[in-house]
């Protein structure tokens, strides 16, 4: 047998064990691959998670040395640089400030230059008050009520975010739960159920009721006798029993038992009247042609299983405090136009972004570079053609967000929808409920509409005021109340985001395959950072630990040169 | 068995990235040239097919001399070029064709070649 190693071994012993607990009938197929052919650790944790979920697979990964692998270790630990030594830092987004306040506290002298009038670049919420002009010229006045926001960029952060949440403590960013799953939201379709909403708890129950008395029947019909055993079948039944809310007959069928989880037609009360009344679970074939149980794992992904969170008042809120912290370090409204390296230094040219005016430079002894790749593709700089091509092959994602302020919590008031998403199959994808000010009588700011690809291409080819129109139509889908009760909204196409042309890095396998080790190496004396030089694509977590691996390595090679 | 064991692995990955691969897929509809720039090409390079400027720019494609050779410009659609994404994926030959063929006989582009869908196919 080809792996080695007591690690591997023990884990195995465990795998097996768990396998045959769980009567997966799995364990013949791995054993058989595992005897002619080694597999790589991180290959085994996948099968361990794949076969016996996440809680088994973190033992596994504590006892093979791999929990918490995030990237972010802890807050990073620089020795002092030679006294003096100078870092020219491009860009006031999370990767840039994250390398700017590591750097400055190991005793670095750093400047930070921004292209925008404000500090957190694509960590941003807009407000009240607030005037967005895009590309073209579109401009767009805020006219959301205080302290309600649209965040057109990230607006979750991961529990296992590591780094970007203790940046967020590090600097006192208050932060709250963000609900991604909500059991009374909706599941929606224009194509079934006659275009009604859905409540997400009655998909959800229903279908894996159905499932689950499905596999009961094969169990029971001897179709799994192949792949489990006799004494195994009977812990199976029971576990399907349970997860599917089935009766005593293995059915998932009208009653107590399957409302207590997709809800009754009369909740239980107190006093006279309150007889339960239980609800007629839909059927099988409609709701597998309803394609709305495409939805119900949402929640199941990674990065948003529970708990995950928000910042109080907006995602702005991070890079607001980041820029504070940097104070006069930062140097606001400055479009890089060149940057120069020789065997000194780095000398960036830049021009005010909003008057123009003449070309002014700065220089460091060396220079984090976190300027979007769709960006510096365009600026002059002289590094070797791996890390040129690199930046010249990587395009930024289309995506859209829209938010709209209702006059008052409709959601909340009519429908007892607490945050969280609803699904659709429009082209706006989904509505974010605001997961803050819930049982105010004020308004509220939905997500309205957060989509990538060809809608939001088409929704970037039209005016913010036509974009907000079709997000009208929509939502009137969802919710007859929507139009009535509209205020006012702000759409945000990121391919007019005049700073970054797009949501991020789009990389594939191949482009990452060819081009992600030469976008990440240091050139002389220039070493890029940002969401794009990470395996974290479009998420912050992403910047903060592209940026820690980056001045890392700028680090040792000023201690070593 | 080492190809059981990748697809294992594979089937985990997509599982994962379902959400967010489901939300990218698909296709325009627009099918004319001029419905496609409309719908899609206008989004960066502007109604008026002049470009926009910020922290960095969208070229004009309006008078522009690069649209001379036709094969450029269906090139740049197909594989993307810098921040200009790739549509390979998205269009289909057709559509390729028809918005390269509308770009270079308007906004001051006098190209009266045409690019046919096996021009296109060819560069795929």
């Amino acid at each position: 047998m080809a792996p080695s190693g007591w690690t591997q071994g023990n884990i195995r012993n465990g795998l097996r064990m768990i396998i045959r607990a769980r009567g997966a009938g799995v364990w013949e197929n791995y054993m058989s691959e595992q005897n002619s052919e080694s597999m790589s650790r991180r290959s085994l944790l996948n099968m361990i998670g794949t076969v016996a979920g996440s809680a088994v697979m973190y033992h596994a990964m504590t006892e093979m040395g791999y929990a918490g692998e995030s990237g972010y270790t802890g807050p990073i630990k620089l020795s002092p640089p030679p006294p003096g030594t100078s870092v020219l830092i491009l860009g006031a987004g999370i990767a840039g400030m994250v390398a700017a306040m590591e750097l400055r506290d190991a005793g670095y002298k750093v400047q930070v230059l921004e292209y925008n009038g404000r500090a957190g670049g694509r960590n941003w919420s807009l407000y009240g008050g607030d005037t967005y002009t895009e590309l073209g010229g579109f401009t767009q006045k805020v006219g959301f009520a205080p302290g309600h926001y649209l965040n057109p960029g990230p607006w979750r952060l991961p529990y296992h975010h590591y780094g970007i949440l203790s940046y967020a403590k590090r600097l006192n960013v208050a932060l709250e739960p963000f609900t991604q799953v909500n059991y009374n939201a909706y599941l929606h379709s224009t194509e079934s159920y006659g275009g009604k909403p859905q409540r997400y708890r009655t998909i959800q129950a229903d279908f894996q009721g159905h499932v689950a008395e499905l596999l009961a029947k094969s169990t029971r019909q001897k179709a799994l006798d192949g792949a489990v055993t006799k004494e195994d079948q009977e812990i199976l039944l029971a576990a399907l029993r349970n997860w599917g809310a089935l009766d005593a007959n293995y059915n998932y069928a009208k009653g107590l038992v399957s409302s207590n989880r997709r809800g009754f037609d009369s909740d239980p009360g107190g006093g006279l009247n309150s007889v339960p009344i239980p609800s007629q679970p839909l059927a099988l074939s409609e709701l597998l042609k309803s394609r709305l149980w495409a939805s119900i794992s949402s929640g199941q992904g990674y990065e948003f299983q529970s708990s995950i969170f928000q910042p109080v008042g907006g995602m702005g809120m991070i890079g607001k405090a980041f820029g504070k912290e940097l104070g006069n370090l930062i140097k606001y409204n400055c479009k890089v136009i060149d940057i120069h390296q020789d065997a000194k230094g780095v000398t960036a040219t830049y021009i005010d972004s909003r008057t123009g005016g003449a070309p002014q430079k700065a220089s460091g002894d060396w220079c984090v570079c976190t300027i979007p790749a769709s960006i510096l593709s365009q600026i002059p700089m002289n590094v070797g053609a791996p890390m040129k091509n690199a930046i010249d092959q990587l395009p930024y994602e289309a995506a859209l967000k829209i938010g709209l302020q209702f006059k008052r919590r409709f959601w909340e008031e009519d429908e007892q929808i607490y945050g969280g998403i609803t699904f659709t199959n429009q082209p706006n994808a989904m509505l974010g409920y605001p997961n803050y000010k819930y049982f105010t009588k004020g308004p509220g700011v939905i997500l309205a509409s957060y989509t990538f690809g060809p809608n939001a291409f088409i929704a970037a080819a039209k005016p913010p005021e036509d974009r907000i129109k079709d997000a009208l139509d929509y939502g009137q889908k969802i919710h007859p109340q929507y139009k009535k009760e509209y205020d006012c909204g702000a759409a945000v196409a990121w391919h007019r985001v005049p700073w970054t042309l797009g949501c991020a890095g789009q990389w594939t396998d191949e482009r990452r395959a060819k081009h992600y080790n030469n976008l990440c190496a240091m050139d002389g004396r220039i070493v890029l950072a940002g969401e794009h030089a990470s395996r974290i694509p479009a998420w912050q977590e992403g910047a903060v630990t592209s940026a820690l691996d980056a001045i890392g390595r700028l680090h040792k090679r000023v201690m070593t040169a | 068995m080492k190809t059981v064991f990748l697809s294992l692995a594979a089937l985990l990955l997509l599982t994962a990235g379902a959400s967010a691969q489901e939300v990218r897929a698909g296709s325009f509809p627009q099918q004319s040239g001029e419905e496609i720039f409309k719908g899609v090409c206008q989004g960066c390079h502007m109604p008026d097919a002049k470009g926009a400027t910020g922290a960095g720019a969208y070229p004009a494609l309006a008078s522009n001399p690069h649209l001379q050779v036709a094969g450029y410009p269906v090139g740049v659609v197909l594989h993307g070029q810098k921040a200009m994404p790739w549509f390979s994926d998205y269009f289909s030959d057709e559509q390729v064709a028809n918005v390269v063929n509308y770009v270079r006989t308007n906004f001051g582009n006098h190209y009266t070649d045409k690019v046919t869908p096996a021009d296109v196919k060819a560069q795929r």
